[in-house]
């Protein structure tokens, strides 16, 4: 018998057509998802060890320096992935992106008119240690434009992909900073129902904070949990 | 359930230099791209490749495609799986819709075994992309298996004239085997979506 996890809580969840967010009308489907009892497809899902980690990887400070460090406001981002359960999820991969302290992507494909860091490259990622722990030190990703609507700005956000055990658990997500007055006018942010939006900002800690180096913020994701009914086989 | 989960955020347009930097020629390694199968791998190897449409109709190039498989045996690559897939083949690819010249994603892997013996072989999708939200997951059939779908569990419960929107067609190519499958975001022939 094999455990199985628990359901999407679509609650917590944007919508997957959300007029606001321009690209979502011809985008998101239209049609409900069929329901799908979970098998050994869903429960299993890619094996990601901590030999997917090298070097500098979750220090985003130093794995893009070429002649001196990034510009720009260094944080620590960490805290724990979870399943809804609350138990801790060890061995998950998580991989960031996040563009420099201007607002610049190193994407090619991105034409906003600020100034690239030659020092900062703006991905990486870790795994999670027995507890569930992660940390990343970077740089404060700055705000962008974005054609959306008229004077559309993103606010300041980190990209997150998250391996959780299964293929059921995958998340893909952004993370935001407390404050930000782009917040109230992002669609993408306020897509998500209002009684869960604070789930996606960090928080400062100053437990965090790495004296004379780094701001830190705190930023817990929870993932489906494992459910107790067992999977039929 | 006592905490409630992390509400998911769109891929956005920028993702290749994180999730799959080599592909696209970034300075990272990459932790899976559309290269599945190995030297070592067993089984029929094949392609698997299609494009996404939009509402309009138009070809999606910033889409990001995520496989995971069992192995020629149908077993998987996880402690879940008590049996453990062979070696040489992790059933996990990645691949973004950006660099091919006609925007497709293309997977070089296996065919799959049945997991399980009442279900037909198949593959596990995720789709990512600017504009969606949360991510989708759909499945790919093979349509040289048609006694096996007609009895899979899954496939025979989607309504029937949704069924062909997750069969892919098998090709015989110069360069191998290809199974052709696009994925349709919208419209008359929506692919079916399941709530995992
Ligand atoms: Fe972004």
């Amino acid at each position: 018998m094999t455990e199985t996890y628990g359901a999407r809580d679509w609650s917590s969840q944007p919508p997957l057509i959300h007029p606001d967010y321009k690209s979502t009308l011809l985008r998101g489907p239209t049609k409900k998802p069929l329901p799908l009892k979970q098998s050994l497809s869903e429960v299993t899902g890619p094996v990601h060890g901590a030999e997917c980690v090298t070097g500098h990887d979750a220090d985003l400070t130093r794995n893009g320096r070429r002649n001196g460090e990034p510009l720009g406001e260094r944080i620590v981002v960490g805290g724990r992935v979870l399943g809804d359960d609350g138990r801790p999820v060890p061995n998950a991969l998580i991989e960031i992106w996040q563009s420099n302290a201007a607002g610049r992507y190193v994407h090619g494909a991105d034409q906003h008119d600020a100034p690239l860091d030659p020092n900062f490259f703006g991905g990486g990622r870790c795994v999670t240690d027995a507890d569930g722990r992660y940390a990343f030190r970077t740089i404060k990703p700055g705000a962008y434009p974005w054609p959306n609507h008229h004077n559309g700005w993103r606010p300041a956000h980190i990209h997150f992909s998250l391996f959780g055990p299964s293929f059921a658990t995958r998340l893909v997500t952004q993370i935001y900073f407390p404050g930000d007055p782009l917040l109230a006018l992002d669609p993408i942010f306020l897509g998500v129902p209002a009684d869960c939006r604070d789930l996606l900002v960090a928080k400062f800690s100053i437990d965090r904070t790495e004296p004379a180096f780094a701001l830190g913020y705190d930023f817990d994701f929870v993932l489906r949990g494992r459910h107790a009914t067992p999977m039929e086989s | 359930m006592a905490l409630r989960q992390t509400p998911s955020q769109t891929v956005g347009p920028y993702f290749a230099y994180g999730l799959t930097p080599r592909q696209y020629g970034y300075d990272l390694a990459s932790i899976a791209d559309g290269t599945m199968a190995r030297a070592d791998t067993g089984g029929e190897r094949i392609r698997v490749e299609g494009r996404v449409f939009d509402g309009a109709g138009a070809v999606v190039g910033d889409a990001m495609i995520e496989l995971w498989q069992a192995d020629s045996l149908g077993r998987y690559a996880h402690p879940a799986d008590p049996r453990g897939s062979n070696a040489g083949f992790t059933g996990f690819g990645r691949f973004g819709t950006g660099t091919d010249p006609q925007q497709r994603f293309v997977f070089d892997t296996i065919k799959p075994g049945r997991v399980s013996a009442g279900e037909a072989p198949y593959l596990n999708v995720i789709v990512f992309m600017r504009g969606l939200l949360a991510h989708v997951y759909t499945r790919l059939y093979f349509d040289d298996e048609a006694a096996a779908n007609a009895a899979d569990p899954v496939l025979s419960g989607v309504p029937a004239e949704r069924r062909d929107t997750l069969v892919a067609r098998r090709e015989t190519t110069q360069t191998g085997i290809v199974y052709r499958f696009d994925i349709r975001m919208q419209g008359d022939r929506e692919t079916v979506f399941f709530d995992v």
